[in-house]
């Protein structure tokens, strides 16, 4: 890579920038700028001779040996002795790297893993794939094996995983996801590997190199392993997209498929208002609103998103601290809940509540919209609430609220014969209009059960809230019984 | 794999093969600096530059629509259609698209060209500049039938394929010729692989040059194989008019079923068909 490789346009844009900024700062100051960044930048952009010194662009790791600069480093906890150069058993020329797998309880380490790191740094930019020859003692499955960790950064960290291996000797390819990020790498090879099925064994590797075959082709990355997937989260939570791979076809006809560290992807955010994406894949939320993540690599589009919806500034509801032998819970992260059917029984055709329970940042919690009745349902048993005295719920309403505003919450009874209907069902519910209620905010409510005037409190299956669309968005969590 | 091929044309002593004197010296195997004829026939007869956006000139092509019979004979798996979603000219390339979609009791569909009562005829270079498809079960080609084949049915009529290609082998095409007493798994064939490179990431060019005594099969500038009347098993029927077909069939017994991997959809990109006399 040298300087002439800089677009021009990317000159230009510096100039027109500065341009701008020539109203507000010193005149003599901004022409200094300007005139260095020209210096700097564009003048010598117009000489072909400028080049960066490149670093090595050997492709060898091993062949029948060290290449120069490479190290060994193994793994904390790997079995230190697990690797060594082996002149009986080779590939081609005069030896191979062994790898022996330690049995399960080995004193000496629970797997075999290494890095292969040459610190001097490498230039792969010219080569497309990681290429060995290996066998084994038998058929096994490497966990990990690939380049780009050097117990540093590991910024172009490259995985493939559950590599098969059999008793003969087999070309591997490892793809690189994208060449040109290559311009000084040090992790040249790496793998962790535990036993098969408790037993140990081993593992030969031979001309160890990287390769430019010129058939590793139709590339199709994926981030969040290729689904799109929304997520509800709120200001300040910073989240980590998972699943980044990118899927060669090779000369064979077979794909293959390598975990690829962020650094080769470019994130996108459709709304930086509402999240921003670094280079390193980690989402952070700063606002409210929908925002779409995307990646290309190396100019493709990557297959897979994660959409933001960030409901804004979220605070959870207070934890409950009241002793679990006195509570029946319903739905809290902090007891274990009974089962339920549904918390939202979508209930044609009258009913226009959207929502449900819903993950938030790590909290669960259940935000409905659009609401005007919902119901969560327990039938599958029913509960018997005869020793209880009290029904607790947080709830939060997130938008402002109005005279004539009320949330009804109704507690349905199935009575004796435990089931629906058959005229020994029972219902109360009780009322909380706009003067009790406040906006974005927790509200907890500690209801004693008497004021529901329930018949029977013996085969308690539904919990309903009710608010004639007075309220839309409204937050629940915490919904449990007591005594 | 080249090299191979040209030293195999070698042996056989039938191309007009020239080699620099170093060449010679150094030898065959080695050798990388030769020049080889691989074209003789330059006066342009019929070209379609696929310059006209929208449906292919029609006084040139017409469409094979169905199934046929088994699958056009192969047990293919696709519907044959002349909509656009499966063929269609734009931005100077004939694009034909397999597209996995229940269409008329099949799952996929695709298109097949062919000039047949449009243009046919007997010897000349027949050439053809494609981007082929990739992925299991993908079967494009680029190959001629004999004219008469409405009465005088295949393997009789002959038929010509001037590049056959497998997705699940993406640097290996095909060259072959089918006739009385040798077709289908009999006819005679050769591959020619690329070295470093494969089909489904650029354009090659695929061609034949067929006279009396020969037909000589191309890719860019490499001349790999030459069929003769004395390589075939039985009468040499490559002396009357044959027409163009170019089509992208989806399974087959030729490369087997797509699999899970297989992508949707897939196209085979024409950048134009020349025939010289």
């Amino acid at each position: 890579m040298g300087i002439k490789n800089v677009p021009a346009h990317q000159c230009w844009e510096i100039k027109a920038s500065k341009m701008k900024n020539i109203k507000v700062i010193s005149i003599r100051i901004v022409v200094l700028v300007f005139i260095s960044l020209i210096l700097s930048n564009c003048e010598r952009n117009l000489s072909g001779d400028v080049e960066f010194a490149r670093f090595s662009t050997n492709p060898e790791v091993f062949i029948d040996g060290f290449s120069s600069g490479l190290q060994y480093f193994p793994f904390q906890g790997s079995k230190l002795d697990a690797f060594k150069v082996d002149t009986e058993v080779r590939y081609s020329g005069s030896s191979s790297m062994r790898f022996d797998v330690p049995n399960f309880g080995d004193p000496g380490g629970a797997f075999a893993g290494a890095i292969f790191p040459d610190n001097g740094g490498r230039d792969l930019t010219d080569y497309d794939a990681l290429t060995f020859w290996a066998k084994a003692s038998q058929s096994a499955t490497i966990n990990e094996i690939g380049f780009g960790s050097d117990f540093g950064e590991n910024k172009f960290i490259v995985t493939l995983n559950n590599m098969r291996i059999s008793t003969a000797w087999t070309k591997y390819t490892i793809p690189i996801p994208d060449p040109s990020r290559l311009v000084v790498e040090k992790g040249l090879f790496w793998y962790a590997e535990g036993p098969e099925n408790e037993n140990g064994y081993s593992f030969w590797i031979d001309e160890l190199k990287f390769e430019k075959l010129g058939t590793v082709a139709q590339p199709r990355p994926a981030i969040n392993f290729g689904q799109d997937e929304t997520m509800d989260t709120f200001i300040g939570t910073t989240i980590t997209i998972p699943g980044l791979t990118q899927t060669f076809n090779l000369a064979s006809g077979q794909n293959v498929t390598v975990s690829a560290a962020p650094s080769y992807f470019t994130f996108k955010s459709s709304n930086v208002d509402v999240a921003r994406v670094n280079e390193n894949g980690t989402i952070t939320i700063v606002g409210s609103g929908t925002a779409k993540i995307t990646a290309i690599l190396a100019g493709v589009r990557a297959k897979g998103s994660l959409t933001i919806n960030s409901v804004g500034t979220f605070v959870p509801a207070p934890i409950p601290t009241r002793n679990p032998a006195n509570v029946i819970s319903v739905f809290s992260d902090a007891y274990t809940n009974i089962p339920v059917d549904f918390y939202n029984g979508f209930f044609a055709p009258f009913q226009t509540t959207l929502g449900g329970a819903v993950n938030i940042g790590g909290e669960n919690v259940i935000r409905y919209t659009q609401l005007n009745f919902v119901a969560t349902e327990f039938k599958n048993p029913t509960v018997n609430l005869s020793q209880m005295t009290h029904f607790h719920v947080d709830i939060q309403i997130q938008e402002p609220i109005n005279p004539g505003d009320f949330i009804s919450i109704e507690l349905g009874d199935f009575g004796p014969n435990n089931v629906f209907g058959g005229g020994d069902d029972s219902s109360g519910r009780v009322t909380f209009t706009n003067t009790a209620l406040s906006s974005n905010t927790w509200i907890s409510l500690d209801i004693p059960l008497a004021q529901f005037g329930l018949a029977s409190r013996n085969n308690m299956a539904q919990i309903f809230f009710i608010s004639d669309a007075t309220i839309s968005t409204l937050l629940v969590d915490n919904m449990y019984f007591y005594k | 794999m080249n090299q191979r091929n040209q030293f195999n044309l070698r042996i056989m002593n039938r191309l007009w093969l020239r080699f620099s004197s170093v060449c010679m010296l150094v030898g065959l195997l080695s050798c990388s600096d030769y020049e080889q004829t691989v074209t003789t026939m330059n006066q342009l007869v019929m070209q379609d530059e696929f310059d006209t956006n929208g449906a292919p000139n029609s006084a040139i092509w017409g469409y094979d629509i169905g199934t046929g019979t088994n699958g056009w004979g192969n047990n293919e798996l696709q519907f044959y259609t002349d909509r656009k979603e499966n063929v269609t000219v734009q931005n100077g390339y004939l694009i034909i698209t397999a597209r996995k979609e229940s269409y008329q009791g099949s799952p996929y569909t695709s298109a097949r060209l062919l000039t047949k009562g449009k243009f046919e005829q007997a010897y000349g270079r027949f050439e053809a500049r494609i981007r082929l498809p990739w992925g299991q079960g993908m079967w494009p080609a680029f190959w001629m039938l004999g004219a008469d084949i409405d009465t005088n049915p295949w393997p009789a009529a002959g038929e010509i394929d001037i590049m056959e290609f497998r997705g699940q082998e993406p640097s290996t095409v095909l060259g072959t010729v089918h006739g009385p007493g040798y077709s289908a798994g009999e006819s005679i064939s050769k591959s020619y692989t690329l070295k470093n490179d494969r089909f489904d990431t650029g354009f090659h060019v695929f061609g034949i040059e067929w006279t009396p005594k020969y037909v000589n099969f191309y890719v860019d500038n490499v001349l790999y194989n030459q069929i003769t009347p004395a390589d075939v098993p039985g009468e040499w029927v490559f002396n009357k008019s044959f027409f163009i077909l170019i089509n992208l069939a989806v399974g087959g017994s030729f490369v087997g079923s797509p699999n899970n991997e297989t992508v949707f959809p897939q196209t085979m990109l024409v950048d134009y068909v020349r025939v010289y006399k």
